[in-house]
């Protein structure tokens, strides 16, 4: 599905990926935690094609392609979605509108027929429903006034409503409740089909109870530096990032 | 994001084909002969030239504005033609079937479709081409409900009171520099009277196109609604893409009697010039609309075209609780300069103004909203509410925001709300990580922040506006 070499990255001229290396296989969940500053977020824009974020070596193939050489919107007509630490509001337009037309580009890539305004509804309110938001956010302007919680379960409805190959949560789990957390796991863990693979970055155990992950990698100054099954993650959970070696002393998100 | 912008800014002006009509046009020039020509072509009688000499002895003691936010060379009023008429209007049609069918191939590719639009959209069309009114569609339909909508230049023919009564009543002769000249010398434009208590049966709607060189345009449009009617009115406008600047400089007066409406609304593409700021039109309009007692008169327009615009659709509310609206789309791009916005003076008891004015400036362009708000002493109770939003695309371009209040009586109150904002990386990186290219996400972003004006177009010419905006960014991001 996915296989990242010795990918080094900067941004504003500063070096935030270091020679990191992961492989995603179909249908596997990869969670990545680790400590503030370690390149997570960076990781998710590296991928995706945010302008501003600069690959200064290594090869990332993504089901045979060479991801890195792709436009933006190439990368997600392909298969790739990254749901948004801070989605970002876009006054005016529709929550169904941006979705439509979203939806429609992507099948247009694969050649099949725009959806209908009908057809659409139908699996819109569908995926309103999973994440349980009310089917009046189809109508509000994206993203305009929802409170926190109700972005985050945004952005998992238009996960469901895409129907990615590979999908990167961007700390899906930041700033939710107990009860919005697991509506976010529930829709999350839908969309495991065996097939499909997940990137879960998180800064806590917690989200990791709801959707169980394959593997667990620690991110620390831009590369992997420990990985292994979900056990680690309670581990960290315990003892902080400490046990590594690393040196958590507060940075700023990256 | 930036540097997307700045790749070619420019795109392709679609209405700018030049039609091969055979046309009879006067030498530049405009003097007094000039006039009493005009007068004579159009078979006027003798009050209406007197009135034109009048106005061009007026414009003649009468400087040209230069307080607006824009910039262009000195127009050299000489170096224009003031009439222009496709040889082929000597005789007049009476129907479609007698239009020149060339002429009819040119409203068929700015996509007006004569026919198509009487069939099914049931439309109301005049269409006026350089000087001279072509063909109004319709008439029989409107002629029954007592509605008169036809060329002014047959209105002083045929209802030469009703023109008398109103003519230079809103926008009197020696108003400003632009609406003294267009008195002079204005060839054509729309006539609409509405009988007391009819709601128009259809839509009514105005295509202008220049096509000559160096002709000017200088339409006047007079629309009379009596007691307790309704019309809703829209004009459209485009031009060839020719080198040389041209002049457009159109006067509209609305006359709304007690308890009637007019909604007047207005999409204009003229030529806005090639991507170095070479040609185009030069828009300098004068509208305004006079509500008596109750009456409601709302302006909405989409603004896209024009090298220069200067343009101020205003309401006099003189009579008590009228009511004015103002809601505005305007678009630069290229080199474009727009200042416009509106005055609502507001003289009645308990009037209310609304003024929603959204401006888009890409590439190296200027837009500007000048608006005045004056609230005269009798204005007890009186209330306006102003939003002024302006989005920019790139950062070689500009907004500005010329608010201008004056309150007179202590019991009015007036409210502005202004806002800039930028598209911004986040939102274009969020559309293309769903798939949209940046394009389709920047026509997105920009009919979501005109959406509240948009909405207050008639719904076909919604759809219409949407996508001339859409046309319009072609290739203002890469």
């Amino acid at each position: 599905m996915l296989t990242i070499k010795n990918l080094h990255a900067r941004v504003e001229q500063k070096n935030i990926l270091n020679n990191l290396n992961l492989a995603i296989k179909p249908g596997e969940v990869h969670a990545i935690m680790g400590p503030n500053g370690a390149g997570k977020s960076t990781l998710g824009y590296v991928l995706s094609g945010r302008e501003g974020y600069e690959v200064l070596d290594g090869q990332v193939d993504f089901q045979g392609q060479d991801l890195l050489e792709m436009e933006t919107e190439d990368r997600a007509r392909h298969g790739l979605f990254l749901a948004f630490q801070y989605p970002v509001e876009i006054p005016g337009v529709s929550n169904m509108e941006f979705m439509k037309e979203s939806v429609n580009a992507m099948r247009q890539h694969r050649g099949e027929e725009p959806l209908t305004a009908a057809e659409f509804l139908k699996k819109a309110k569908e995926a309103c429903k999973q994440v349980q938001l009310p089917l009046d956010f189809l109508k509000r302007g994206v993203n305009e006034g929802f409170s926190g919680g109700e972005k985050k379960r945004n952005e998992i409805m238009q996960m469901i409503l895409l129907e990615p190959t590979l999908c990167i949560l961007d700390e899906s789990d930041s700033g939710l409740d107990v009860d919005a957390l697991q509506v976010v796991a529930n829709g999350v863990n839908s969309q495991r089909d065996g097939k499909r693979s997940f990137i879960v970055i998180t800064h806590y155990q917690r989200l990791l109870d709801y959707i169980e992950p394959d593997f667990v990698h620690i991110l620390a100054n831009g590369k992997v530096v420990k990985s292994g099954d979900a056990s680690l993650a309670k581990q960290i959970e315990q003892e902080g990032y400490a046990f590594l070696g690393l040196d958590t002393s507060e940075e700023a998100s990256a | 994001m930036t540097e997307q912008i700045q790749e070619a800014l420019s795109r392709k002006y679609e209405a700018g084909f030049v039609s091969d009509i055979e046309s009879e046009t006067f030498a530049a020039g405009l003097d007094e002969d000039v006039i009493r020509r005009i007068s004579a072509m159009k078979n006027e009688p003798e009050w209406m030239l007197e009135w034109r000499l009048r106005a061009y002895h007026n414009w003649l003691g009468m400087e040209e504005p230069d307080w607006a936010h824009v910039r262009y060379p000195k127009i050299d009023y000489q170096a224009i033609s003031y009439y222009s008429s496709p040889k082929s209007m000597k005789d007049k049609p009476k129907s479609l079937d007698e239009v020149d069918p060339e002429l009819l191939r040119v409203y068929e590719k700015l996509g007006i479709p004569l026919y198509e639009q009487e069939m099914l959209a049931g439309v109301a069309v005049d269409v006026v081409f350089d000087s001279v009114s072509v063909v109004t569609t319709f008439r029989e339909k409107l002629k029954e409900a007592g509605v008169i909508f036809c060329p002014i230049s047959e209105a002083i023919q045929e209802y030469p009171e009703l023109v008398k009564k109103y003519l230079g009543t809103v926008v009197p002769r020696s108003d400003n520099y632009f609406a003294a000249l267009n008195s002079a010398v204005f060839t054509d434009g729309s006539f609409v009277y509405i009988p007391k208590g009819v709601r128009c049966p259809m839509e009514l709607s105005t295509y202008f196109r220049i096509n000559e060189q160096n002709t000017g345009q200088f339409e006047r449009t007079l629309i009379i609604a009596d007691e307790g009617s309704y019309v809703s009115y829209l004009e459209g406008c485009t031009a060839p893409q020719r080198d040389e600047n041209q002049l457009h400089a159109a006067v509209v007066e609305l006359v709304a009697m007690d308890d009637a409406q007019i909604k007047y609304s207005t999409v204009q593409n003229w030529y806005p010039g090639d991507e170095n700021g070479k040609g185009g039109i030069y828009n300098f309009v004068t509208k305004r609309g006079l509500c008596h007692t109750n009456a409601k008169i709302s302006w909405t327009q989409v603004e896209t075209g024009s090298a220069v615009t200067w343009k101020y659709p205003s309401c006099i509310l003189k009579g008590d609780n009228s009511v004015g609206e103002f809601y505005s789309v305007a678009l630069t791009r290229g080199h474009q300069q727009a200042d416009t916005g509106t005055k609502m003076i507001h003289l009645g008891k308990n009037t209310k103004s609304t003024i929603i004015s959204k401006g888009i400036s890409a590439g190296q362009s200027n837009n500007s909203y000048r608006g005045l708000v004056h609230m005269g002493p009798k204005a007890d109770g009186a209330r306006n509410f102003t939003e002024c939003d302006s989005l920019l695309i790139g950062d070689r371009c500009g907004a500005h925001t010329f608010p201008y209040i004056e309150s007179r009586n202590p019991t009015a109150k007036v409210e502005h709300e202004a806002t800039t904002s930028k598209v911004s990386d986040d939102q274009l990186f969020l559309c293309k990580q769903r798939g949209l290219d940046a394009e389709k996400a920047v026509s997105m972003i920009v009919n979501g922040f005109c959406k509240e004006v948009f909405k207050e177009l008639p719904m076909e010419f919604a759809v219409e506006a949407g996508k001339l905006l859409e046309i319009s960014l072609e290739g203002s991001v890469g």
